[in-house]
């Protein structure tokens, strides 16, 4: 197992700062399904990410750009019917090779998730405060029952749950979808993870519901010192969330990422013709109506997009640049 | 300016739970009314209250000069097809078991338009929505997220209504999508002269779309005015957190 840090590494794109650690290095993964006879379809096309402690990497896509597969398999969470290539290394050891025991360990406790929908995660049939004890003591984390009990009330005070005692009896459909989320966001947190994976956590609520959320995980992140693999098709959360100076943004399309860098660079500065198209898109009160820019179809569905090329630090995107003179030369 | 639909303290109760409060509003003719609240405060009540698919309890709808809730059943079914619907979902409002071409000639039927002009009315209305005549064969699932909507956007304009009602009907595209659609939007609003009454959730698609805008909170109207007057200087601490919701980006 330990062989697997020693995998070449491909290029992530962008330079990392300093002294930040990865917590998680996934390299060259590709995620194929099967689809008529025996061809396959490669929904992930060798993708590298690294993912540095308590930063924030949000990946943007639309549907069918396969940024949920991708978050999947490189927590060792790939889709039934999934062929998955690559390295997904965390601490050491290299998840896509672990077998469902040794990754029981790992998921849930030092990698948590929080799901798009809450109401499908969460177990209708069983009080909220029963289902965080449940984690609690399946990842061994507390000692007795009652420890189990004072951490879970803590827990939900830290996701900002007004009435932890009140809340901890209910059922998850005596409360409201926001205060779900944050449930599960205490699920999420309650082993102290060192990675987050947050598929889409506010889109299944309302917008300033939403907002709230994703500033909870932000503020998370800081106190526990957490990194946080966001996944996004709003360009406005993707903003929100990745708020300090080194979060970075991927942009994903057709299964590559064709865009990587700092949060700033990405969403004011965009270089790829497909990040500059979206953001265009956005529809507002300055543009005419119907005159909003539009995603032109042979970007959309363009798939041989290049290697990504480093063109200012930290900063890296898949060929067809338009200004060529400003690329640096690649890192691969 | 001639108003094409408009409510008067219209009240809605759900067995003890009142959805709306007394909520008035007028639509003109050609313009955009954008309705912005989150779930629960009463905009798709209000969305099928104005298309008569739900009864109120009290107050009064008027199409032009007809109360909605005092005409004839006859009188009705007349009236209803001056009004139509774009719903949330497209892939789910097409019957999946009929072609576009039979979608399109279901409502035609409905609304009492001649036989003899489906085939070609059916092109011209594809051809509006800025989609091939290819489509006519397709089923609903063959066709993407952004077709399927066109279609249900040229299903809803068969007969030139006087308005449109869009129940989120921008919320379910990807964002590239979206522009596209929302295009299409604003192209048969100036070619067509429609009204449009539109719900959403999303402020940015209100703002870019809409003339004149109604934030409902609780089922109660907080604000309503010109768009860009209620969103530039909101004065209901709703709204304002609404727009909290955004301009992110700018601050990055």
């Amino acid at each position: 197992m330990s062989a697997t840090t020693n995998l070449p590494t491909t290029p992530r794109g962008a330079e990392l700062p300093p002294g930040v650690p990865l917590v998680l290095d996934a390299t060259s993964v590709s995620v194929s399904f099967r689809g008529k006879g025996s061809r396959y379809n490669t929904v992930v096309d060798s993708v590298g990410l690294g993912l540095e402690q308590s930063q924030v990497t949000v990946l943007l896509g639309e549907s069918g750009s396969g940024k949920t597969v991708f978050a999947r398999s490189i927590t060792g969470m790939a889709p039934r019917g999934a062929r998955v290539a690559g390295a997904a290394v965390f601490s050491g050891q290299n998840l896509l090779e672990l077998n469902g025991r040794e990754l029981r360990k790992v998921q849930g406790n030092r990698i948590g998730m929080v799901p798009q929908d809450p109401n499908a995660s969460l177990d209708p049939m069983r009080r909220v405060g029963g289902q965080i004890i449940e984690t609690l003591m399946q990842h061994g984390k507390a000692a007795s029952k009652t420890a189990a009990k004072a951490r879970m009330l803590e827990l939900l005070e830290l996701v900002h749950i007004h009435e932890p005692e009140r809340v901890a009896h209910c059922y998850p459909h005596e409360v409201s979808g926001g205060m779900r989320q944050r449930i599960a966001i205490a699920i999420a947190i309650c082993c102290d993870p060192e990675l987050i994976v947050a598929d889409e956590p506010s889109s299944a609520l309302d917008a300033s519901v939403g907002v709230r959320v994703v500033q909870l995980l932000d503020d998370l992140r800081e106190r526990l010192n957490t990194a946080i693999l966001f996944i996004t098709h709003d360009i406005g959360i993707a903003a929100l969330i990745a708020s300090k100076p080194n979060d970075r943004v991927a942009v994903m399309l057709g299964g590559r990422i064709v865009e990587l860098g700092f949060a700033h660079q990405v969403l004011r500065n965009p270089k790829h013709p497909y990040t500059r198209a979206l953001l265009a898109a956005e529809p507002s009160a300055d543009v005419a109506r119907g005159s909003l820019a539009v995603v032109p179809d042979e970007v959309r569905t363009q798939r041989n997009w290049g290697p990504l090329l480093e063109v200012e630090p930290g900063h890296a995107v898949a060929s067809l640049i338009e200004n060529p003179t400003d690329q640096k030369g690649g890192l691969a | 300016m001639s108003t094409v639909l408009s409510a008067e303290n219209v009240v809605k109760r759900y067995g003890s739970f009142t959805a709306l409060h007394g909520v008035s509003f007028a639509l003109e003719k050609g313009k955009t009314l954008g309705v912005v609240g989150e779930s629960g405060s009463g905009k798709s009540t209000l969305g099928r209250i104005v298309m008569r698919l739900m009864t109120l309890d009290s107050g009064k709808v008027l199409l032009g000069d007809d109360d909605l809730f005092a005409l004839s059943r006859a009188d009705l079914r007349v009236a209803r097809r001056r009004i139509q619907l774009v719903p949330q979902d497209p892939r789910h409002a097409l019957n999946p078991a009929m072609t576009v071409k039979d979608n399109l000639f279901f409502q035609l039927r409905a609304q009492g338009i001649a036989r003899s002009t489906w085939n070609a009315k059916a092109e011209e209305l594809l051809g509006q929505v800025s989609l091939p005549a290819d489509y006519l064969h397709a089923y609903p699932h063959e066709l993407s997220g952004g077709q399927a909507q066109r279609v249900a956007i040229a299903r809803a304009i068969a007969n030139k209504p006087e308005v449109l009602v869009c129940d989120e009907a921008v919320s379910a595209l990807d964002k590239s999508v979206q522009a596209q659609v929302l295009n299409t939007f604003a192209e048969l609003q100036s070619s067509l002269g429609v009204a449009m009454f539109f719900i959403s959730h999303d402020l940015a698609v209100v703002e870019h779309i809409s003339d004149d805008v109604l934030v409902l909170n609780r089922g109660t109207a907080v604000e309503s005015g010109k768009t860009r007057d209620v969103l530039s200087n909101p004065q209901d601490p709703y709204t304002r957190e609404l727009l909290e919701a955004r301009h992110s980006v700018s601050a990055l």
